[in-house]
Parts: C-alpha cells; sequence; structure tokens
C-alpha cells in the first residue's frame, strides 16, 4: 500500500490543563480579541489612505492666513483603517448581539431597510438650502412623518427639528413659556416628580423656572394630593413621564392633566417610554400638551453609540401657535418649509437649530412605521410589555421588585434581595458582562435603593428572554450563596477589567499628547 | 469643633471660622475628584452654598454654617482634592468666613452631640 | 410582523406565566376614556418592498447634488467621502451600540472618541475637545452659554458674517438665559466690526471664519482686543475642511472654537444629522458642555477610557447642569474620525488646496460673465456674487435648467438687503464642465 499520511494529529492532545493554569499570551492579542492601540501611536504622520489630484492654483492669495505649523494628524491607508475600527467594534457590546435591557432607552432592533431609505440619493445627498421647488420628496416625507406622529399621539401639531430628546425637552418648555408669556402671565415654578429623568429638572432650570419636586405615593406614581397642594397661580408646567421611569402607568394621569389645567398651567410630557403604549394609548387622550418623542427609542433609528438621536415634540392646539420654526406646510399640491414667521405668527419662540431637523432620522422613523403600521405598532407595544412582564414573573421569586402589580414595557427592581450578600447593584451588573450581557440600567430612578431597570423591547424572541432570565437566575443563586468574589472581581472576561473613575476625575487626560507617557496611572 | 446636621464642621479663631465636611460625609461621598471653593469676598447667608464637592457619580453641596464674608479659600484642593477623603476635618477645609453674626453658633453641635446625631441615622 | 419574533404560541405561555388572562389585563392602569377599540387610523403594515417603492417615489421627488453642477455651501457642503467609512459605521457593534456608561464592553466607542476629541483639538489649535455635539449652530449656542458662565456677564456680541441660523439658535438660547445678544448687521468683511462692540459687559464675541460670505479673517487682533476686556473669543468654522488650509483659530488667539464638523465623513442629508464640534482652553473645560471621554487604567493596569467629568452634566447634576444635553452625535462622529484618519494631516492639507483651487477657477470663470461682481476678496471654497437680478429668482430659474447654482443670502436673511447676492461653492467634487455650464448659463440669463 502507499503510505500517504496527514503528517499531524487531527484531535487534540490529551493534556489536562488546570483552570488558572491558562497560560498568559505573549504579544496582547486574545484568540479573536486584538489588542489595539490610538492612531496616534503609529508612525502615520506623513501618510493618508485617500488619493486626491493635484490643485490647480497654489494658495498664496491667502497669504499669512495659510497655516504654516503642523497640525499633527495621522492618516491610514485603507486596510490600516479597515483593521484599526474593525478591532475597536469588536471591543464594543451591541444589540445585534444580545438582550440590551437597558431600562428608559428601549433598546431595540435596528431595522437594516431604514438604512437603506437613508442612504437613497434622493435623501442623502441633498443640499438644505436647495430650492424648495427640487426638495418637495422631502418636504413631503416630512409631512408625512409628521402625519403618523400628530395621528400615533393624538396630537394637532408637531414641532420636528428639535435634534435629541433633551433639545425636544427644550423646544416644549419654550413653547410653554411663550404661551404663558402671550397671555402676559409669566410664571415661575415647574413641577417635576422625584422620579424624573435628569434632563426634566436641567433643562426646566435653563429656561428660568425653579423646580419642585412632587412626592411618590408608596405604589410609584405621582401624589396627587402632593400635587395638588403644590399647584397654584405661578406654576407653569408639570413634566411627567408615562408610563413612569418606574416602568408603571399612572393611572390618575387624567386627573393631574385636570388639576393642572385648572391652575392655568401646562402637562409636558416626557415620551422616552412611548414604547409602552404606541398604537394604543394617545398622549393626546391623556390631557398632555406637549410631548417630545425620542425617535432613536420608540422608532428604532440606530442608537450609534451615543446618537445621533431626533426629539419632535407634538404639541395641543393651544402650543401650536408657538413651535418654532421651520416646519412644512402643504398648500395645494405643494409642500412648503414655512422658515420665518411674520407678525402675529411671530409668537413662536424662534429657531432652536440650523437647517430643518434631522432628515436621516426622519427616513429611517418613517420606513419603520410605514413597515409596521396602525396594526404593527400596536402589537409593539403589546409585546414590549408582554416580554417586560415576562421577565418580571420570572426574577420575582428571587429578585426584590420595587413594587407590586404589573409593570409596562420596564421591570424595576431594588437590591433588597442583596442585603446581607455583600454585593451591589453594580457588582451584580459587572457579573452580568462576564455573562454576556449589557448590564440594565443601573441606580435610576432614583427613587429606589440600588435600582436596576430592565426593558427588553418587542424584537427579544422568547428564547432569548429565557436565556437571560436563566443567565440572570444563576447569577442571583450565586450571590445568595455567597459567591462574593465573582461579583467583587467582576468583569473577568471582559476586553478590560474595571476602569478606575476616579483617577480618570482627578487627572483628567481628555487627549493624546506625545510628551505623556501611556500610562496615566504612573505619573 | 461645631458641627452641623448636614455634616458640616466649623473651627472657630476669633472672628474667622474655618469650614470643611466631616469624616462621615467624606465617606459618603465617596472618591472626591473635585471641589468648588468660592470667591474671596462671597458674601453668603446661613444656608446658602459654600462649596460644590463632586465626587465621580455625584456633586453635593456645602452648606454655609454661619453667615459671613469668604477671606480664603483652600487653594490646595485643586491639584490634590483626595485631601478631603484623607484628612477631611483638617487639611481637607475649603473655606474660612468672617462670622456675621457669632449668635448662629449657638445652634450648632459640639462632637458628642455629633457623634450622637450619626448614632441615630 | 418581521420585526416581532413572538409568535401567538409564545404570547400565551408567557401570559400564562405571568398569571394574566389576556394583554389587556397588563394595560389595566389605562383610565377607561382613553382605550380604543381599534387601532389608530394610519395604514397597516407592509413588506419591504412596499416600504422601498413608497419611500423610493418620494427619494425620486428630490433634486440631488450629484445630478448636475451644484454649488450650495452656506453651512452644508457636498465632499467625497470614502467608501470605507460609510461601510465601519454600519458595523453592528457600532450602529447598534449604546452610549459608553459601562466602559468595560465599549472600549471600541471610547477609544474612538478619545481618537476624535483629539483630531478635533488638534484641528482647532486648542487644548481639548469634547465628544461632539448636535451641529455647528448648537454648539455655537452653547458657546455663548458657555461664556457667560465663566465671565458671569450679560452680553454677546456676534459678528454680521456668522451664519444666520447660528445666530437664531443663539438667541433662541440667550433670550432663556437672559444673555443680551447684539448682532451687527451683515456685511462682506465685517468680522473686524465687532471691535468697537465690545465692552466690560461682554461675555464674548462670536466671528465666524471663512465667515457667510466666505471671508476669511484673521482674527488675531480681536481675541486681544476682548481679552483685553475680559470677554472670550468664540470662533466658529461651518467649513471644517478649511482648517486643512488656514491658520488655525487656536493659533490666532481664540478661547472656543466651534464647528460644525459635517463636511468630513457626513454626507448632506438634506440639514441633518450633523456633527457639532466643540474645542476649549484647558482652564475652562469644567464648564464645557458634552460628553468628555479621558484615559484611565483598568484593575489590571491596562489602558482604557472612560467618560468622565459626568458632574457637569444633567444626569448628575440635574437642575444645576452646564446644559440640558444627554445625546452626542456618536455614528456622525465617528464618520469624522475615520474620514479623517484616512486623509490624515497630508490628506487633508491636499484636500484643503484643492477646494481653494477649485473656488479660484470658479471665481476666475465667473469674472468673464457681464453684470457678476465678485464680492469676496479673500475665500477658501466658497464666496459672494452680485447679481445683476434677483438671486432666488435667479436659482429657481437655473434650477429648472439642471443647475444648483448656489445659496441667495436672501433665502437666510430675507431683510438683510442682499437680495442680489448669490453665495458660490466649489468642493473637489466640482467639475471644469460644471464650472463652465454655470456660467454658460448666467451670460444666458441677463
Amino acid at each position: 500500500m502507499s503510505m500517504n499520511s496527514v503528517g499531524r494529529p487531527t484531535q487534540p492532545a490529551p493534556v489536562a490543563t488546570l483552570p488558572g493554569a491558562i497560560p498568559a499570551t505573549l504579544g496582547g492579542g486574545r484568540g479573536l480579541l486584538q489588542d489595539e492601540g490610538l492612531i496616534f501611536e503609529r508612525d502615520g504622520w506623513d501618510s493618508s489612505g485617500v488619493d486626491l489630484p493635484e490643485p490647480s492654483h497654489d494658495a498664496s492669495d491667502l497669504g499669512d492666513l495659510v497655516r504654516t505649523a503642523p497640525i499633527g494628524l495621522p492618516g491610514l491607508s485603507e486596510p490600516e483603517a479597515m483593521r484599526h475600527y474593525v478591532r475597536l467594534s469588536q471591543r464594543n457590546h451591541a444589540i445585534d448581539l444580545a438582550l440590551y435591557p437597558l431600562g428608559s432607552c428601549t433598546m431595540k432592533h435596528n431595522p437594516r431597510l431604514n438604512e437603506k431609505m437613508a442612504r437613497l440619493p434622493g435623501f442623502a445627498d441633498v443640499h438644505p438650502l436647495q430650492p424648495q421647488s427640487t426638495v418637495q420628496g422631502a418636504l413631503e416625507l416630512m409631512d408625512q412623518l409628521a402625519h403618523w406622529l400628530m395621528t400615533l399621539t393624538g396630537m394637532s401639531a408637531v414641532a420636528m427639528s428639535p435634534k435629541a430628546g433633551a433639545h425636544g425637552e427644550l423646544c416644549g418648555l419654550l413653547a410653554i413659556r411663550a404661551a404663558h408669556e402671550a397671555r402676559g402671565d409669566a410664571r415661575k415654578r415647574v413641577l417635576v416628580p422625584t422620579s424624573a429623568h435628569g434632563t426634566n429638572p436641567a433643562t426646566a432650570a435653563f429656561v428660568g423656572y425653579a423646580v419642585e419636586e412632587i412626592a411618590q405615593t408608596a405604589d410609584g406614581r405621582v401624589d396627587i394630593a402632593d400635587l395638588a397642594a403644590k399647584l397654584g397661580p405661578d406654576v407653569a408646567a408639570i413634566m411627567v413621564t408615562n408610563p413612569n421611569t418606574c416602568g408603571l402607568f399612572e393611572r390618575d394621569v387624567i386627573q393631574i392633566a385636570e388639576l393642572v389645567h385648572a391652575a392655568g398651567a401646562y402637562f409636558y410630557c416626557d415620551g422616552a417610554n412611548f414604547n409602552a403604549i404606541v398604537g394604543r394609548v394617545r398622549p393626546g387622550d391623556l390631557g398632555v400638551d406637549a410631548m417630545h418623542i425620542n425617535l432613536h427609542k420608540t422608532f428604532s433609528t440606530p442608537h450609534g453609540g451615543g446618537g445621533p438621536g431626533s426629539g419632535p415634540v407634538v404639541l395641543s392646539a393651544a402650543l401650536a401657535p408657538f413651535a418654532p420654526t421651520p416646519f412644512v406646510v402643504k398648500r395645494g399640491e405643494a409642500y412648503e418649509l414655512v422658515e420665518y414667521r411674520e407678525g402675529e405668527a411671530a409668537k413662536a419662540f424662534g429657531r432652536l437649530c440650523a437647517f430643518h431637523g434631522q432628515m436621516g432620522m426622519y427616513v429611517r422613523a418613517l420606513s419603520y412605521m410605514l413597515s409596521h403600521g396602525a396594526d404593527g405598532l400596536k402589537q409593539v407595544a403589546e409585546d414590549a410589555v408582554l416580554n417586560a412582564n415576562y421577565i418580571k414573573a420570572r426574577l420575582s421569586g428571587v429578585m426584590s421588585a420595587a413594587f407590586e402589580g404589573p409593570c409596562m414595557h420596564e421591570a424595576l427592581f431594588d437590591d433588597h434581595w442583596l442585603e446581607g450578600t455583600g454585593i451591589t447593584t453594580l457588582d451584580f451588573a459587572k457579573a452580568m458582562i462576564d455573562e454576556g450581557f449589557h448590564p440594565m440600567t443601573m441606580y435610576f430612578p432614583l427613587v429606589v435603593h440600588g435600582a436596576m431597570l430592565i426593558e427588553p423591547t418587542e424584537t427579544e424572541s422568547k428564547a432569548e428572554l429565557d436565556r437571560f432570565c436563566d443567565v440572570l437566575l444563576l447569577l442571583a443563586d450565586a450571590a445568595k450563596a455567597g459567591d462574593v468574589e465573582r461579583f467583587k472581581g467582576a468583569p473577568f472576561h471582559a476586553p478590560l477589567r474595571r476602569l478606575d473613575e476616579t483617577l480618570a476625575a482627578r487627572k483628567p487626560r481628555l487627549r493624546w499628547r506625545p510628551e505623556l507617557s501611556t500610562n496615566v496611572a504612573a505619573e | 469643633m461645631l458641627f452641623t446636621k448636614d455634616h458640616e464642621w466649623i473651627k472657630v479663631d476669633g472672628e474667622v471660622a474655618t469650614v470643611g465636611i466631616t469624616a462621615y460625609a467624606a465617606e459618603q461621598l465617596g472618591d472626591v475628584v473635585f471641589v468648588e471653593v468660592p470667591d474671596l469676598g462671597k458674601v453668603l447667608a446661613v444656608g446658602d452654598s459654600l462649596a460644590v464637592v463632586e465626587s465621580v457619580k455625584a456633586a453635593s453641596d456645602v452648606y454655609a454654617p454661619v453667615s459671613g464674608e469668604v477671606v480664603e479659600a483652600n487653594g490646595d484642593l485643586a491639584a490634590a482634592p483626595e485631601t478631603v477623603n484623607a484628612d477631611p476635618e483638617s487639611a481637607g477645609w475649603f473655606a474660612k468666613v468672617k462670622i456675621a453674626d457669632p449668635s448662629q453658633l449657638e445652634g450648632l453641635m459640639d462632637r458628642a452631640a455629633y457623634d450622637a446625631f450619626l448614632a441615630s441615622l | 410582523m418581521r420585526y416581532l419574533p413572538l409568535s401567538p404560541t409564545d404570547r400565551s405561555a408567557m401570559l400564562g406565566v405571568i398569571g394574566a388572562a389576556t394583554i389587556d389585563d397588563l394595560f389595566v392602569d389605562v383610565p377607561h376614556a382613553a382605550r380604543r377599540d381599534r387601532p389608530v387610523d394610519l395604514p397597516f403594515h407592509q413588506g419591504e418592498l412596499e416600504v422601498e417603492r413608497a419611500l423610493s417615489v418620494l427619494a425620486g421627488r428630490n433634486r440631488t447634488a450629484g445630478q448636475g453642477p451644484f454649488f450650495c455651501g452656506a453651512g452644508a457642503y457636498r465632499h467625497h467621502v470614502p467608501a470605507t467609512v460609510d461601510h465601519i459605521i454600519q458595523r453592528s457593534e457600532f450602529l447598534t451600540s449604546y452610549t459608553p456608561y459601562q466602559p468595560e464592553i465599549a472600549q471600541g466607542t471610547l477609544q474612538y472618541l478619545f481618537e476624535f476629541q483629539t483630531q478635533v483639538a488638534a484641528l482647532t489649535g486648542m487644548d481639548v475637545a469634547n465628544a461632539s455635539m448636535y451641529d455647528g449652530s448648537t454648539a455655537t449656542a452653547e458657546a455663548v452659554m458657555m461664556a457667560a458662565r465663566v465671565t458671569r456677564r450679560g452680553k454677546a456680541v456676534l459678528s454680521g458674517g456668522l451664519h444666520p441660523h447660528y445666530a437664531r439658535t443663539a438667541e433662541t438660547l440667550a433670550k432663556v438665559a437672559g444673555v443680551e445678544v447684539q448682532r451687527l448687521d451683515g456685511a462682506i468683511d465685517s468680522e473686524a466690526a465687532v471691535l468697537e462692540a465690545i465692552d466690560d459687559d461682554t461675555a464674548c464675541v462670536v466671528v465666524q471664519t471663512p465667515n457667510l460670505f466666505g471671508t476669511v479673517t484673521d482674527v488675531t487682533a480681536i481675541a486681544a482686543a476682548a481679552q483685553a476686556k475680559g470677554a472670550l473669543l468664540i470662533v466658529v468654522v461651518t467649513e471644517v475642511v478649511s482648517l486643512g488650509l488656514l491658520k488655525s483659530p487656536g493659533e490666532m488667539g481664540a478661547d472656543i472654537v466651534v464647528a460644525e464638523g459635517q463636511s468630513i465623513g457626513n454626507a448632506l442629508n438634506f440639514g441633518g444629522p450633523y456633527v457639532g464640534l466643540f474645542a476649549a482652553r484647558e482652564k475652562y473645560v469644567r464648564q464645557m458642555p458634552g460628553r468628555l471621554c479621558g484615559e484611565t487604567v483598568d484593575a489590571d493596569g491596562r489602558r482604557g477610557f472612560v467618560l468622565t467629568l459626568s458632574t457637569r452634566e444633567q444626569h448628575i447634576r440635574r437642575d444645576k447642569a452646564t446644559s440640558n444635553i444627554c445625546t452626542n452625535s456618536g455614528l456622525c462622529a465617528l464618520a469624522f474620525t475615520i474620514h479623517m484618519s484616512l486623509l490624515g494631516e497630508v490628506g487633508l492639507r491636499k484636500l484643503a488646496a484643492v477646494n481653494h483651487a477649485k473656488a479660484r477657477d470658479l471665481r476666475d470663470d465667473l469674472m468673464t460673465v457681464p453684470g457678476v461682481e465678485i464680492l469676496t476678496e479673500r475665500f477658501f471654497n466658497e464666496f459672494a456674487i452680485r447679481v445683476p437680478t434677483d438671486a432666488a429668482a435667479l436659482v429657481e430659474t437655473l434650477a429648472g435648467h439642471g443647475i444648483l447654482a448656489g445659496v441667495p443670502v436672501s433665502r437666510l436673511s430675507p431683510k438683510g438687503g442682499m437680495d442680489d447676492v448669490l453665495l458660490v461653492c466649489a468642493t473637489e467634487t466640482t467639475t471644469s464642465s460644471d464650472i463652465a455650464a454655470l456660467v454658460a448659463a448666467l451670460k444666458g440669463a441677463f
């Protein structure tokens, strides 16, 4: 016979590896995970990854205005750039990897159709200041989106331009302030529940109002008696989130609206949690006067590592005249972007930003809305609420829910169940990282001790929900069984261990500089 | 040394009072990363914000235990905020205030009373 | 429904575990008056094909910049973005990740933000930059607020060359904060006019270079005059490619530099999303709005990055925050960083040189058109011309011939008395046949 052989073994050798005896790698890489420095730490000062033609003129006409000192920017060829950023990307968790349970953030799947639509040249390669006759499709899209937003919320008008939720809050409060001033009734206070998101009091204070807190009842809702006591003729508005930041529907919301209106004040609703009720409940039917909608939450535009967002604000008929410019109106068959208001209509408080708003996010949001439709959006809210309650039901035996009864789209736990273990909410969250999950929102809302706020959203399968709950139950058992090191030292398996935030705040190093050592702790 | 219910301490030397936060407060705050001390000459009423102490995750107001004018501020804290954690009741002082109304000192606690207050929390 | 994984069987099983009979039981707290017996009055769901068709129809009703000769600028610029940029930002780990609040599993985002901050500081010639703002106009408004906080003064002077949208945005915020805004009249070469308006109550002067009309200004004297009176100089840059050719605002003495970063990495997108750049002197860092990314080490001594100096921000300071901002412009900042990394200094300088050269070509050829007057003397890639007719009507007519001839000043400043002034811009995407077509059309128009 001919003795052909493979020349190497095809089964793993029976070498016993004790845990803890895994050899550290020598070069810094770990399997698929590459070590990657800063672009400034390689010698790219004279390189470029972009080919450009030679300019036909020099810049002698600009004399001394021309830069002579070096800028200090390295360049990368395309292969190097691709490697650099792909290596960085491997160090991020993402919705596309696993259930991302951040309460209040609505980490739902980002449909890729939206990305394709936003990149159509007819949307992407259009300048905001082209003649309006050349952008009728864009204006029509804005009008359609506005129609969807107004119909879903039961409101009369929508200010589209705010660039993020907090920007929308500013827009809403400025409209409210303008409305009071138009009546010659400038007011001084804004009421905010103790559970409010930080942007609410920050925005109110910026607009010049004194912020007063409204107490919460034992079952996690706005205390109507406290609200009634604090209302008065100098209250401009209340800012309420509904469902609230504890994940609970404010069952007395209509009464809240009536009390607020009776005092001559306006009801601002923070729409961050709209995902729980979209397609089923219209804020306009609850007495809301203004509500910002986070397109990057309820309407799936991507979180992108922190932005960009988009925060259009729906407005009641009373507040509509005070909306900022610009906005789209339909005149006959044509669409017009109104950029200036004269005379009577100049009551509007002005412009919030350059140009017309986050068109790229409008395209994505409308693509999402058209895909889901009225029936799909109603299903979104129902599945979001169902998924959160399912998690609550599976975990409540072991973890302590902050409030009894059904929740809406997010389930809130406190840290009572960890008492005596020596393990904190933070430690528990860091251990989740080792198990492959991004931690839930921690320590928010402030009204609950050691808060853990879990929002799965409707795009999670039952299998993924079960996987998540199974892991949390295993971790909870380990916590109660006294496996403290697992939690205190976590994470062990992430690209980095816990980071020294004190050092970063005491000795801020906010940019690379050639003369600094690479190890900030060595200073 | 006298103490307030908001965990400030005050050490009086003639007309001038040195103000800081207690060891208990420093421990509750965690690692101090920055202190915003008041400007010289600032006139404070009792209860006004005298300084702001920042840890990584929180910013806390320090209230003036007495009314008065700021005559000195602790410039060392800018470079070494960790002094507030290491030595809160001495080197970690925030500001010195010229006391406007000495009678305000009467309402403050001495060390024994403050310790009893802490035990009750 | 393709985005909803739960099946009817799943839903029943889950309701069983929860102990609810129907989904309506979970909405029990909704007041009866607000309960609906039917879905909202909007169309039902559609497949991808139908949605693509509907949106393609809308997209098809817009004239794109690439369809013909294109000369619009005025705060948004058409540049060529390398294919790599859009490809990378669509990676799952960048597109679908969140704000890096858990740094151990967000070093990808945090490291690129650190690189972004370094690039922005280097470009602007400043000590420190933040992790981006919504856009250049809101960054400008926030800079005015910051100057008021730092100086504890109540007046802001805005030059006549500042983009009118930026000026209006700053006015909106300033009015809220009780800062008095003095807007100087628009003029082609007007930045130095701010010198006369500075007094002891001035918190800041805001100048733009290149300004709305394209004029490039050496702001060194303005910086000195402002600082002599204890005021801050805020320099605005709407075309960030200009920083590849021109002296940086930091070099000229600026205290705060704000810019629109859209030109690098980001498409025109009909006005958004864009990316605001914000840079300042080291001593002002704790008064800066927006997120900041800083370097540190982990428990094993390895270098890493975290969001830092968070106590300035709304989630901690609440009503005492430096700003109410929560979001940055994440993915747009990433696109900026990738494009800037590909360009490098060498590429950026060349790109800027090509832009300037194209604009000089445009100017030289426009000078041959009888009736056209070149108004801007020193420019980067954009300048103002006077035409012997209403500029907006002219632009409309030329659009009908397939040419997007630029931005009439009256579009931004309807009462500015400049109805015959047109802003024209050329970038590396402008060809000589584009320029020839514009010249021919103008010659035929009057």
